[in-house]
């Protein structure tokens, strides 16, 4: 086991080394376009798209990394939203601890959900985090005391990050999330590039010969899916505060498929598709916001066409015409 | 606990073994699909309103009623889902089970988001159809006509449907395909035409149930996407390979249902949800399933 560990290991060294600079470069380009883009783009839209990139990044990590569809991620997104808002709201914590809060209770119940649903696999997965999130919706539902019910937990502050950033000024704020943002968006590019990343792409290749070579997958898929549904609470904690505001939105299942369009639109499996992916869905949302469900109908063709005509995704067709992973 | 008076206990039971009628008639279309496509249906719940929703048009616009469109909304519901597999569904063959998921998951956004567009959100009533209006009082409760019907009709259906895949010819060319499609093929078996008239028949069952819904609920956009999760619990906890064991466990978990909506309504939207955690935990291959 040791011995196949370090095979992996080093294995996954040796390609990041040789074939990785193009995506140092890409992220660079990213980071630069990111920092210039608030001073010509409307911050909050931007802000609105870095938390789901965020989310979306997460979700790659299962889906793209691991193989693991889940279709209930909302269920991460929006409990951490609302235990973000509760916590700054009820209890008056101050914005950096609000998030932190809204991480672990996502962490809490992405490992409650997880060690449910790895115990089937393929499409069960799925349908079993559906339910499960769903489930979690109706408590949402019927619990107004600590969701506000319909309304939603509102006019949650901003408060000063660390004591002295005030996240009024949205330019402080836009930062605070960029940085937060790049913060979880390297954790994934190392996560994926580690190890432990590898021992998950083994398993999303074949996991009986995984298993065989003496890998617990169970406990690999478990990691995986906390550290996922932590993340996505990240995103979700975070939106909470920007927007001032926690609703059932976030926890509905069509924030759940939104999250898979977005990452099948960007690419699954590449670092860099699920931001692009956010950003253009954020952008048909906003153009489209006026067209009620036509949304909705635009959501579903797009991903009628990305599985029938190219399920590489944008990232990924750019990928293969470059002839390098991005 | 014991003071609920027995009108409002079988009520509940009654409707719970409605909801469980269409627990059971979704859950079976969604096995059948399942076993020969290898594509779970998330346009199940989609089909289904549009049975309804055929109804509806049916009666508002040709001014045929109830009965005609239980004929008519099946089949016009089945051959949309013949023409969606020979067009869309046929190309995801040999991919992963994702895409499917994924696919049929676009599709019904589509349409649900088309009917929204046009209807809205709200419900179009549709009456009980006069035949079977009315009820009868059996002493401890009061027992609708229609709703009795709907029992007793979706319970046919499931066993004429079992009966036809477990003991007839057709049943067991499709059993067959489902275990090694190449080697019934092999035997002169036209199995692409097997597999799209298994989608239709499928589908059919959902736009079914939709009709005998049509009458209970309101006729909305909406009324299959929040169905069809839980029907997906359902699949969950019987496992999608035993055809009997998807009626059985359709129906009893409907009237658990009903049951939890009597002593504890507050749980009634998430029990289900809750026994699928306790099956995962306990028998993690479902009531009927067989060890993957």
């Amino acid at each position: 086991m040791a011995t196949a560990e370090r095979a992996v290991a080093l294995s996954g060294v040796a390609t990041s080394a040789s074939s990785s600079r193009h995506l140092y470069v890409a992220g660079a380009v990213m980071a630069g376009l990111l920092v210039l883009a608030p001073y010509v783009v409307y911050p909050v839209f931007l802000m609105k798209a870095l938390c789901f990139a965020l989310f979306a990044c997460a979700f790659n990590l299962l889906i793209g990394y691991t193989g693991l569809v889940s279709f209930g991620h909302a269920a991460f997104l929006g409990s951490a939203g609302y235990a973000s808002a509760y916590a700054a709201k009820a209890w008056g914590w101050p914005p950096e601890l609000a998030i932190l809060f809204g991480v672990g209770t996502a962490a809490i119940i992405g490992l409650l959900v997880g060690a449910l649903a790895i115990r089937r696999q393929g499409i069960y997965f799925a349908m079993i985090t559906l339910a499960l999130a769903q489930m979690l919706y109706f408590f949402c539902l019927q619990a107004p005391a600590i969701t506000g019910g319909e309304d939603g937990i509102q006019a949650v502050p901003r408060g000063r990050l660390l004591g002295f950033l005030d996240l009024q000024q949205t330019m402080t704020l836009y930062f605070v999330v960029l940085v937060i943002f790049l913060a979880g968006f390297l954790l994934i590019y190392r996560t994926i590039h580690s190890p432990f990343g590898q021992v998950l792409k083994s398993i999303r290749e074949n996991e009986p010969r995984a298993v065989s070579l003496g890998y617990e997958t169970d406990r690999y898929k478990l990691l995986a899916f906390v550290l996922s549904a932590a993340l996505s609470g990240l995103a979700g904690g975070t939106k909470a505060i920007v927007f001032q505001l926690a609703s059932l939105t976030d926890v509905h299942w069509t924030m759940s498929g939104e999250v898979v369009l977005t990452t099948l639109l960007g690419g699954m499996g590449t670092v860099l598709g699920p931001v692009v992916g956010a950003f253009v869905v954020v952008s048909l949302e906003n153009y489209l916001a006026q067209l009620g469900s036509w949304v909705t109908v635009v959501q579903g063709a797009i991903f009628i066409l990305c599985v029938l005509a190219f399920r590489r995704g944008l990232v990924g067709e750019l990928g293969r015409l470059l002839g390098r992973p991005l | 606990m014991f003071r609920i008076p027995p009108q409002a206990l079988f009520g509940q039971l009654l409707l719970g073994l409605i909801n469980g009628a269409f627990y059971a008639l979704l859950s079976l279309g969604l096995a059948v699909i399942f076993g020969l496509l290898n594509i779970v249906n998330f346009a199940h719940g989609a089909f289904y309103m549009m049975g309804a929703f055929v109804a509806w048009f049916l009666l508002q616009y040709a001014g045929l009623g109830y009965w005609w469109a239980l004929l008519i909304a099946p089949m016009a519901v089945g051959i949309l889902g013949l023409v969606l597999e020979r067009t869309l569904l046929r190309r995801l063959q040999g991919l992963d089970h994702l895409y499917g998921l994924l696919l049929t998951f676009g599709l019904a956004l589509v349409v649900q988001g088309l009917f929204q567009n046009q209807y809205g959100s709200s419900g179009q009533p549709y009456d009980i159809p006069p035949a079977l209006a009315g009820g009868r009082n059996l002493g401890f409760m009061f027992l609708p006509n229609y709703r009795a019907w709907v029992v007793l009709f979706s319970l046919a259906v499931c066993l004429g449907t079992w009966f036809v895949i477990e003991r007839t010819k057709l049943g067991a060319y499709l059993r067959a395909a489902t275990e090694n499609a190449t080697l019934v093929r092999a035997f002169g078996v036209d199995v692409p035409r097997l597999i799209t008239l298994t989608y239709g028949f499928g589908v059919a069952l959902a736009g079914l149930a939709g009709v005998l819904a049509a009458p209970i609920f309101q006729v909305s956009p909406l009324m299959g996407a929040n169905l069809i999760i839980v029907v997906f619990a359902v699949v969950v906890v019987g496992g999608m390979g035993s055809i009997l064991g998807a009626i059985v466990t359709g129906f009893l978990l409907g009237l658990v249902e009903g049951f939890t909506k009597v002593f504890y309504p507050e749980a009634s939207n998430t029990v289900i949800f809750v026994i699928m955690a306790v099956v995962l935990v306990v028998r993690p291959a479902g009531l009927f399933g067989r060890a993957a």
